[in-house]
């Protein structure tokens, strides 16, 4: 089958190596995929990439990893498939090349959003307000009243909510709109919650070498469940403000408080840990030409969730001001680029997972 | 150190388990392998399954295969050209190599998908053979076992029946390192063309060796030439037809064809040559690597037709195809003539007529025709028409050297050596005269390793 570029074309090479061999069988959800098909669609290949979790077990475990003749490299060669899959079924159409350019585009938005809200607070308050909000009752609220908050955050939600829909259906329409029902999206999300495919078959991932010694899965957990925490502390807020009528700021022992702290430690913990394992990490595992865009995810997560950890220990000083600009710079921009760059993974991922768990269960069901 | 307890030739299974088993007795342990870092174990890099007796199913056997079902195995294989006592010494510490291996961090898993067939009497490394490789080498440089990669063993210095030192061939030149203890698990000579030309002539050349380069017997043959006796010949080796497309070295598992059953092999005259229904997996696969070595050129061809294509384990080159017989001839550069006649005539001498069952003997075959096909025959008539080029692939050479049950060499006088112990394909003669049974390469590297470990530090102490 011909492809549409040189790295779908290699996944389509190794595809039918790895099919002939099946040594990685039992590592990961990948091999037992592939196993189900003798030749791959664009749609397919990529369906395998985002199966891929890039625990870098069959890398160390081929026969015919480089500089064997073979050349069999399957997570690097996944990694750059699932790269450019982001790109190639985002929405719309002209935002595609802010993939490869998502570094920058990053730095250049959080720069702008936060001098903006900056502005914007010493333009629609009074003068010095930016250093004194602290000691107003509404506190952040003095610079920036409730319903300009709502709407502005809102508005930029729901397009990205709009944006990652459309992407996550173009993918799922190129894998084949697979005929799942409610149990493998039970099996999916317990799947993707416990990250089963990030532990090399059992042994553990590997990072820098050959040791199975990598801590990713951890720092993921720290990650995933911090930004999980945090928008449930953003969504009881909202029930508190609208159900209750029981406005912010809330003590720190509030609900919605207790879970932004402890989302923020996540999201702090977490990040840290991911960037110094990226480091460390061989690069012939990864991809090509998009480092911006994964170091930028990972900075995205650490500054929201360090801006806002901050917010909650220095809310009552002369910094409440420029903290909150540079947390909601940070929440904004984060919202605006999450259907242009690796935030789509996780959805990405829990679909693949879940059309895996739909593609095991027919071809395990007893044939009539 | 000037003197190590235990000196190890060989990276492979049958070395690591030697290796590991004295270190865990308290010697020092070094060893020396030949391949650089990537390319360390040779060929047990390329597994994936061993043979091991067992009684019960486990989480990852279906079922119980026990000693004896195991020894009767082997005689089958081998027609009875065996070491009795010691195979049967071998069946029975296998039961125990099953927990051992595990224990020095190796991971099994069930069978893997084509090769059901063996999932009651083999044991799947999870990850395969490199998987299985890296866990031991990560057990043994946990426990302290000095590796050192590019050191090949060339020559040994042996007083009587005794080791002393050994001379080794490094990047910086050639060193002498002395041992009280030597185990030689440097694998087969397979990867040495003129060696294999002593047994088979000029044949060997066009011989493709399945895996590492770096088996070329170096050391089998300074042991021999040192005063150790000798086990087999040079002919005798596991050779199966493989992908004429491969590479000459380490082309691995996935150049393997088992689709014979379903078509009909002709050789460069476009002639049948042999009886593709003879018998099921796996001896019908162990027998054509040996067959096509006897026809001119060492080359043959299966040959099959669109309703088969997807019957058995994909593997890396596809099939050679086209719309007509003729046409395939001509891709072939077989004469098409010949070829449209054989197929006609084997299409005409087919009887037939049952369900045709690839996994065991079916009863479809032909009549009349030299040499029968007497199962699997079915006509080869629907477009498009495939064929794979195939040749003899060598998996390893059974000549090396005779040893006795506790795994020591055996010298020219018939006495045991002292302080040396081999393991492994340089010794597999001894349990293998002839034929192979799956999985048991792993069994005789693991029993005979282990043992030679253990007695290379009992030696010392
Ligand atoms: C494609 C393929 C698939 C196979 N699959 C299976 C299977 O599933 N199950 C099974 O049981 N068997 C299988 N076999 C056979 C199996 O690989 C061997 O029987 C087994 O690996 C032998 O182990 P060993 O340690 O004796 O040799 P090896 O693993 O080959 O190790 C020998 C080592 O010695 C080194 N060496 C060579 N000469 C010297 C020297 N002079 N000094 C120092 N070092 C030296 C080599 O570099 C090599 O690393 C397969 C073989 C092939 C080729
Ligand atoms: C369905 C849910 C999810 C799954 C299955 C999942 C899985 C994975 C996997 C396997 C990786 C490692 C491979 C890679 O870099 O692509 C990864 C990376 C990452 N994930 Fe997730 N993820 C999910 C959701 C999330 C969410 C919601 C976040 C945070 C908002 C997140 C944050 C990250 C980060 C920051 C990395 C980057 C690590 C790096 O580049 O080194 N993930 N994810
Ligand atoms: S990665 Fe290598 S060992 Fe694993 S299935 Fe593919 S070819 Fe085989
Ligand atoms: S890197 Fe890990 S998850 Fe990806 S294919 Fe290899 S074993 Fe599977």
């Amino acid at each position: 089958m011909s492809h549409s570029t040189p790295a779908l074309t290699e996944a389509d090479r190794l595809m039918t190596v790895c099919n002939s061999c099946r040594y990685c069988e039992g590592l990961c959800a990948v091999f037992p995929a592939m196993e189900l098909k003798r030749s791959f669609s664009d749609g397919d290949l990529n369906h395998l990439a985002n199966l891929c979790h890039n625990c870098g077990a069959c890398y160390h475990d081929c026969q015919f990893t480089p500089p064997h003749e073979f050349a069999v490299n399957v997570p690097g060669t996944l990694a750059q498939v699932r790269a450019e899959s982001y790109a190639h079924y985002a929405w719309p159409k002209a935002a595609r090349p802010l993939f490869a350019r998502h570094g920058t585009a990053l730095a250049i938005g959080m720069t702008l959003v936060t001098a903006l809200f900056i502005l914007g607070f010493v333009a629609a308050n009074e003068p010095g307000a930016l250093l004194t909000a602290h000691l107003d009752d509404a506190r952040f609220y003095a610079l920036l009243p409730h319903e300009a908050m709502v709407a502005l955050f809102g508005a930029a939600f729901l397009w990205m909510l709009l944006a990652v829909f459309m992407g996550a259906r173009a993918f799922w329409r190129d894998t084949g709109t697979p005929q799942t029902e409610l149990r493998d999206h039970t099996q999916a999300t317990l799947d993707a919650a416990r990250l089963r495919y990030l532990d090399g078959g059992g042994m553990g991932c590997f990072n820098e070498d050959d040791q199975p010694t990598d801590r990713r899965r951890l720092w993921h957990h720290f990650t995933f469940y911090g930004f999980l925490l945090c928008l449930g502390a953003t969504s009881l807020a909202t029930v508190y403000h609208y159900v209750f009528g029981w406005e912010a700021p809330y003590t720190w022992h509030s609900g919605p408080a207790l879970l932004g702290i402890a989302g923020g430690i996540g999201l702090v913990i977490g990040p840290l840990g991911l960037l110094s394992a990226k480091r460390a990490r061989m690069q012939e595992l990864g991809a090509v030409g998009f480092r911006g865009m994964e170091v930028g995810f990972i900075l995205m997560l650490l500054i929201t969730g360090a801006s806002g950890l901050a917010l909650r220990v220095l809310g009552e000083t002369a910094l409440l001001g420029p903290l909150l600009a540079l947390h909601l710079g940070a929440v904004l921009t984060f919202f605006l680029s999450m259907p242009y760059g690796k935030f789509v993974h996780g959805l990405y991922r829990y679909l693949a997972l879940s059309r895996h768990a739909r593609d095991m269960r027919v071809a395990l069901a007893p044939k009539r | 150190m000037a003197v190590w307890d235990v000196l190890v030739a060989g990276g492979g299974n049958a070395a690591l388990c030697a290796a590991i088993a004295a270190r865990r007795a308290g010697r020092s342990v070094l060893v020396l392998e030949k391949a650089p870092k990537f390319y360390r174990g040779g060929n047990t890099r390329h597994t994936r399954n061993m043979r091991c007796a067992h009684d019960t199913a486990t989480g990852t056997l279906t079922g119980p295969y026990t000693g004896d079902e195991f020894m009767e195995d082997l005689l089958r294989v081998t027609s009875g050209n065996t070491d009795e006592a010691l195979s049967r010494m071998m069946i029975d510490r296998s039961y125990e190599m099953l927990d051992w291996i595990q224990q020095q961090g190796v991971r099994f898993q069930p069978s893997l998908g084509g090769t059901l067939s063996l999932g009651r009497t083999n044991s799947f490394f999870l990850g395969g053979g490199r998987s299985m490789l890296n866990a031991l080498y990560r057990t043994a440089e946990g426990l302290g076992v000095e590796i050192r990669y590019e050191h090949e063993v060339t020559e040994v210095e042996i007083d009587g029946p005794s080791f002393r030192a050994a001379t080794v061939t490094t990047p910086a030149g050639p060193t002498r390192i002395e041992a009280r203890s030597l185990v030689a698990a440097s694998g087969g000579f397979q990867a040495d063309i003129d060696w294999l030309k002593q047994g088979w002539g000029d044949r060997a050349e066009n011989f493709l060796i399945r895996g590492t380069p770096y088996n070329k017997g170096s050391l089998t043959r300074a042991l021999i030439d040192s005063g150790v006796r000798q086990i087999g010949d040079a002919t005798q080796c596991h050779a199966v037809a493989i992908d004429a497309r491969a590479p000459q070295f380490d082309g691995g598992i996935i150049t393997r064809l088992d689709c014979v059953v379903f078509g009909i092999v002709v050789n460069k005259h476009a002639k049948r040559f042999y009886d593709e229904g003879e018998d099921i997996w796996p001896k019908r696969y162990a027998i054509w690597g040996r067959l096509v070595a006897d026809q001119p050129d060492q080359i043959a061809w299966i040959l099959f037709d669109a309703p088969n294509l997807e019957k058995f384990m994909p593997s890396l080159f596809p099939p050679i195809e086209a719309g007509s017989i003729a046409e395939l001839a001509e891709k072939l550069s077989l004469d098409p003539a010949q070829l449209v006649e054989t197929v006609e005539t084997f299409n005409a001498s087919v009887v037939g007529g049952r369900p045709f069952n690839h996994v065991e003997p079916d009863g479809n075959r032909t009549e009349g025709l030299t040499p029968e096909k007497s199962n699997w025959a079915q006509r080869i008539e629907t477009a498009p028409f495939y064929a794979y080029p195939v040749r003899p692939g060598i998996t390893f050479t059974y000549l090396g050297v005779r040893v006795d049950d506790r795994a020591r060499m055996v010298m020219q006088d018939g006495q045991p050596a002292e302080n040396m112990f081999a393991a492994g394909e340089i010794m597999a003669g001894n349990v293998l005269g002839q034929g192979y049974a799956a999985g048991i390469g792993m069994t005789i590297g693991a029993v005979f390793g282990r043992l030679a470990g253990q007695g290379a530090a009992a030696h010392v102490s």
